[in-house]
Formats: C-alpha cells, structure tokens, sequence
C-alpha cells in the first residue's frame, strides 16, 4: 500500500517497521470501512431507514489488509529496487520478441478456426463474438486516440449512432442489413465530423470533456426522443442479418435449404463471428494502410507535436476532422453490427461506462499498437467474463484490476510500436520517447 | 417575475452544491494535470458517511439538531478526506510521473471500484432520509397566490459554500500550505528544489477537495434527502463540466462555472423541459467552449515546441 514516492528512500527493513507499516495501513482500513462496511442501512416498507452492525465483515476486511500489506512489503523487499523487467535474463527476452512476430498470425489464425474447433459450445461462441466486437471498437478508437493522440471520451456515441442507424432504418424501412451498414458508417461518420468542428481548438483536458459531453448528449437524446427512439424502451424486432441476401432460418429460401444441409441454429451464430472477423479485420487492413498514407502521417505528427505540424504546413483542421471520422465511421459500423446481432437495442447499451471500457482497451493495448489493442480487448472482456459467478463484486473486481494494471504498466502490455517510416530496418520504439495525447 | 425568482435561488443552491465539487476538480487539476475521475464518487461516499452517521447519531436518542449537524459535518469530512487521501496514494502517486493518459485511466478505474464498493456495501436501493431542518420564509406573495419560498436549508446550503469558500480562499492565499500548493501548480522540480514537500502538498490537495466534496455529500443529503450509489456519477460529471466551463485550475472559475450550470439547469427545467436540462448544461459548455477554448476564468497555456 506505500507508492513508492518521488525522491528514493532507503526501504526501512526490519521486522518492526514492517509491522508497523502494515498496522498503520490496518488503522486507515478501519477508519475508512468503519462505517460504509461496519454498518449497513436499509430502507424498510415504511420507508424510514434502519441499520444493522456488521463488526464481523468489517474485522475480516481490516484483517485483510494488514495481513496483505505484509505480503507485499515482503514481495517488494524480495523483487528488490531493480525492477521486474531486469530480472528476464536476454534469452528469455530474445525468445518473447520471437514469439512476438510470430503470434499475430498465429493469433489470427486460431480465430478463424475458432468456430471450427467450439462449434458445439455456443457459450464461447458467444463471448467470441462479444471480445471482437470490443477488438474492433478498439481499433477504432485507437485512430482517434492512439494515432491522432486526440482524446475521446465519447466513443461510444458512434456506436450508439450506428445500433441506431441500423435499429430504426431496418424496423422503419425494412432495410436490409448489407444497405444499413454503410449507410451507419456514414452517418457516424457524419456525427464525428459535427462532434469535431466545435473542439477543433480544444486541447488535451478541454476535448476530452467536450467529447464526454457529447457522448451523454447522443445518450440522454436517445432516451428522451421517445417517438423515434422508443426512449428507455429501446428499439425491439430488428432484423437478423442475411447472408446477402438469402435469410439464415429455417424457411424453405434459406441457406441452409439452398446449400441442402440440416439447419441449425448455430449457422447464424457462425455467420455473425465471421462478419465481425471481417468488420474488424477491415478497420485493422485500413488503419495500417492509412498509417501509410500522406493522412495517417499527418495524424502520427499531429499526435506528436501540434505547434510542430502547423509549422510544417499540415492542415491541422482536415487532420483532425479525418481522424473523428475514420473512428466514427468504425464505431458506426461496430453499432450495426451490435444492433443485428442482438435484435434489441436500448439506451443502457451506450453508457459512459462503454467508452471507458473502449479507452481502457486501447490504452491497456499500449496506445497505436493494434495486437495490443486486440490482446487487451481478449484480457479485459474475457476476464469480465470470468468474474461473471461474482455478480455485485465484478465490476469491483474490474476497477480494481484497471487501476493495478495502470500501475504494473503504465505504458500498456505492448509499450513498443514499429515506426511508420525508418531507413533501413524497422527498429522497435520504446514508447518512453512516444509522447501522446497532447490533443 | 415571481416565478423567476424562485428558480433563481433553486438554481443558486444548486449551483453551490456544484461549486463545492468542482473545486476539487479544479485544485486537483491545477496541481497535478490530471483529472481525477473519481471525485465524484468520493462525493457520494461524503454523502453516505453522514448518512449513517446520523442514523447512529439519531438512534443514540440525540435531539439537538445543531450538535448533530456539527458532529455529522466534522465526521464526515475527517473520513471522506482520508478517503480521498488513500485514493491519491494507491492509485494516483505511483503513476506521478507517467504518460498523461496512465493517471486518467486509473482514475476512471478507481471511480468504478468506489461506485460498486458503495453498491456491495450498502445495497442498489435510494436511502431516503426525513427532512431535518424544516421551515423557511416566505419572501413574496403575489396576487395570483404565487409564493417565492426560501427555506432554511437553502439558506443553510447557501451560507455554508460562502464560509468555507472564504476558509478556502484564505488557506489559499495566506497560509504556508496555500503558497506551497500555488508553487507546486506552478512547478513542481523548482518548489521540491526550494523546500516544498510536494508529496505531501499533494496529498493535502486531495484531503482538502476530498473534504469539501464531503460537505456538498451532506448539503446533497438535507437538501434532496436521499443518497443512492450511482449519484456520484451525474454529480460528478456535472461538477467537472462546471469546472471546465469556468476554466479548469481556476478557483473563483470552479465557483462560477458551477453556479452557471446551477442556474442554467434549473431555468432549463422551469421554462423548457426538465428531460432536457443536461442536454442544455452540455451543449452552452459546448458552446462556450467554441468561443473561449480555456473557460470563463481560465488561462491560455503558452504553447511550447
């Protein structure tokens, strides 16, 4: 529990100070649980409150954290000053950034098959699908975020605008879903070049309030604009996605018919993991081509110096407008998918707690890196997942573990990233000499 | 006219509730650079913990509503600020000196542990509370029987942000800690090389924003007379839009932007549409924003190369 502070003392040893440290950190648990645990308050039928006392819980907790500061003071004191990183001997280190270059094929390689191989398990199938839409939602943001260096707290507004597009297009309209989609991705796309004209001048702090704003005034419109939206209520009945076309039921026009197979209802599932494979897969394709091009040189620049990029003649105000969109435009396709694979859209699915979840990924995923991006979609979602026996304490649990991770590395579980441009041969950078999200 | 008035206090007493969270914003943000997502969480553990202590205080049989009031204040605000105090050095001091966004992050993640921590603890359901302090005054009457009430916990609301904003500004501005949290704001390396202790100025930041959170906690509870577990996160956003607006790292900005959002929600409400008031208190910070990119009150920062 004692940070290590700014200037570096000598670590008091000693088998006192180290009880004694951990029983002053077991008096501040008690302060702080004392009544929040200690206590419980309840509001009975007639509405006047009552409280019980809950000593036991509340010992047990302080227990905990004596007996845990001890733990880790002793771990420090073992790990020594010098830092995890030093302890992985060069061979190891050698055979890590082997692995390296050869897990994003393999990676991919193992989600192509992963419905080949858990085809019976519709549980993984599910949480699959679930992870890649969060990889490509990452992906997305990462434009924004990781390339423009433009912080956006709002994110989930696109997704929001895309489930939306598509949702009330398709119930309205009837639309089909391979018309919706596009049209999803433009009108995000749209709303993220209105979202970036007023904060085109806006800095760091500024934009990211700016952009939070924005995500709760597409949420709180869609709640309240009950005759589109059908307010709190959601849009219900959208239509399950076709395979171009040609229906994935058990009518005598769908595919399975068509290819004369026994349906199932598994194919839908399949099909639906393998249009999000492909959706993620395009952002993936098109954020490394652009990385490439005149723009997504002009977004690294931007990321790394604005007053730098105005001297050099770089429309600042295209760069940024180009970023908001490509991300948007991602999100919104993101969104469609989310509103056809879950039938049923409300306004509980566009929470500020989305574009956290979002901004955890791509930070986590070390910011421009895109396997780090998908490695920590896979971390974070599927860990949630994990904790779901936990009920009330998940989202505890996931706090706990942002803010920890935060701490373990800062810089994200890929801190590196391969340079756009180089001479001869890519060397990888250290993300200490990246500096990002100056807006 | 009448009704006017009447929203312009309802407005006013909101805006101080606001004005007390927002400068725990600003003054976090002024010394540190980062924003500290969870202090309106740190709020609603302020409001819950004068929650309970007056449930004790009141099942201990006393009556006397201003020792209560005062030992609920002074007991509150202790607990809150070493809440705010541990949060600071768990999530926040190891990451001092890391990329901007890392602190952020951390932050956001505190906000959920503090959230669901409230929600395990003491359950999803609003705790409502009686009305403590009753009565008021009738300032006007007009014909049609439309009456401007001000009732005395607005008063209280009101009285209390002018004396603590006066004990803030005076600590600020007069005392030791005040000068050394002005030279942190200003540079950090140069105040450590002078002789400030800049980890504790820190911490003694986040216990002063976290305590006066506490206090807008217990105006919060007297004034609507529940708290509930997700409270912090409206308040809170709020709160930081209000500090934007008035400039963040500016005080008297904080004050400011705080009673504008006050105000603009509860004028939205009266004449418009209640559905629709965070919409408008988001899009004017928009819009100020386009035309002043610092806040009201805030300073352009010098842009280096």
């Amino acid at each position: 529990m004692t940070a290590p502070s700014t200037h570096t003392a000598k670590p008091a040893t000693g088998i006192v100070a180290l009880l004694k440290s951990a029983f002053i950190n077991a008096l501040i648990a008690l302060v702080l649980f004392s009544l929040m645990v200690g206590i419980r308050t309840e509001a009975g039928h007639d509405g006047q409150l009552t409280y019980w006392t809950r000593f036991g819980e509340l010992a047990s907790l302080v227990a905990i954290v004596f007996g845990g500061s001890i733990v880790i003071e002793l771990f420090r004191q073992w790990i020594g000053p010098t830092g995890a990183e030093k302890l992985v001997p060069p061979a190891v280190r050698n055979g890590m950034s082997f692995l390296g270059r050869y897990l994003a094929p393999a990676l991919l390689i193992f989600t192509l098959l992963v419905p080949v191989i858990f085809y019976n398990q519709r549980y993984i199938l599910d949480l699959a699908i679930l992870v890649l839409t969060y990889v490509m939602l990452g992906w997305g943001l990462n434009v924004v975020v990781g390339l423009a260096g433009l912080l956006d707290l709002g994110y989930v507004a696109f997704y929001a605008v895309g489930a939306y597009s598509y949702g009330l297009l398709a119930t309205n309209f009837g639309w089909s879903f391979w018309i919706c989609l596009p049209l999803a991705g433009i009108l995000a796309a749209f709303w993220g070049v209105l979202l970036g004209f007023p904060v085109l001048r806006l800095r760091g702090d500024y934009l990211a309030i700016v952009t939070l704003a924005f995500g709760e005034i597409i949420r709180l419109v869609i709640i309240n604009w009950q005759d589109l939206t059908g307010g709190p209520n959601g849009v219900s009945g959208i239509p399950r996605p076709s395979f171009f076309g040609i229906p994935l039921d058990n009518s005598d026009d769908g595919l399975a018919a068509k290819l004369g197979i026994e349906y199932s209802a598994t194919h839908r599932i399949v099909f639906l993991f393998y249009l999000i494979l492909a959706l993620a897969l395009l952002t993936n394709w098109v954020t490394i081509r652009l990385r490439r091009l005149p723009i997504g040189r002009a977004w690294e620049a931007l990321r790394e110096d604005e007053v730098a990029c105005r001297a050099l003649g770089i429309n600042t105000t295209t760069t940024k407008l180009t970023a908001f969109a490509t991300g948007a435009m991602f999100g919104g396709f993101a969104g469609a998918f989310f509103a056809t694979r879950q039938g049923f859209i409300s306004p509980e699915s566009f929470t500020f707690q989305e574009s956290a979840l979002v901004l955890a990924i791509v930070v986590l995923g070390g910011m421009g890196s895109q396997l780090g991006v998908a490695l920590a979609a896979l971390a974070m979602i599927g860990g949630f997942e994990l904790f779901r026996s936990l009920e009330g304490y998940r989202m505890l649990v996931f706090g706990m573990a942002m803010v920890l991770i935060m701490i373990w590395r800062p810089r994200g579980l890929i801190g590196h990233r391969a340079p756009t441009v180089y001479l001869t041969k890519a060397k990888a950078i250290s993300s200490d000499l990246v500096k990002e999200g100056h807006g | 006219m009448d009704y006017f008035a009447q929203q312009l206090i309802n407005g006013l007493v909101l805006g101080s509730i606001y004005g007390l969270i927002a400068i725990g914003y600003t003054m976090v943000y002024g010394i540190v650079g980062m924003i500290n997502f969870a202090h309106g969480d740190v709020f609603m553990i302020g409001g819950f913990i004068a929650l309970i202590t007056f449930l004790i205080l009141i099942s201990f049989g006393l009556t006397a509503i201003p020792v209560i009031l005062l030992v609920v204040l002074l007991v509150s605000m202790a607990i809150t600020a070493l809440y705010g105090w541990t949060i600071e050095r768990i999530a926040y001091r190891p990451l001092r000196h890391s990329f901007r966004l890392a602190p952020m992050l951390s932050a956001i993640g505190m906000s959920f542990v503090l959230t669901n921590y409230s929600q395990v603890a003491q359950g999803a359901r609003v705790k409502p509370i009686p009305p403590f302090i009753t009565g008021g005054y009738t300032l006007h009457e007009s014909q049609d029987g439309f009456v401007i009430q001000l009732s005395n916990i607005q008063i209280m609301v009101v009285v209390t942000t002018i004396v603590l904003l006066a004990i803030f500004t005076w600590l600020v501005s007069r005392t030791r800690l005040g000068r050394d949290m002005r030279a942190c704001e200003q540079d950090q390396t140069m105040a450590a090389l002078l002789g400030v202790d800049v980890d504790r100025t820190i911490s003694m930041t986040f216990v002063i924003g976290a305590a006066l959170a506490a206090v807008a906690g217990l105006m919060y509870l007297l004034y609507y007379g529940l708290v509930d577990f997700f409270m912090g996160f409206v308040a809170g956003i709020k709160a930081f839009t209000a500090a934007v607006l008035g400039g963040i790292g500016s005080l008297p900005g904080a004050m400011l932007g705080g009673l504008a959002i006050g105000l603009i929600e509860t004028f939205w409400s009266a004449y418009f549409s209640v559905e629709y008031k965070d919409v408008a208190a988001f899009s004017i910070l928009i819009v100020v924003l386009i035309f002043m990119p610092t806040g009201l009150l805030g300073r352009p920062e010098v842009e280096k190369v």
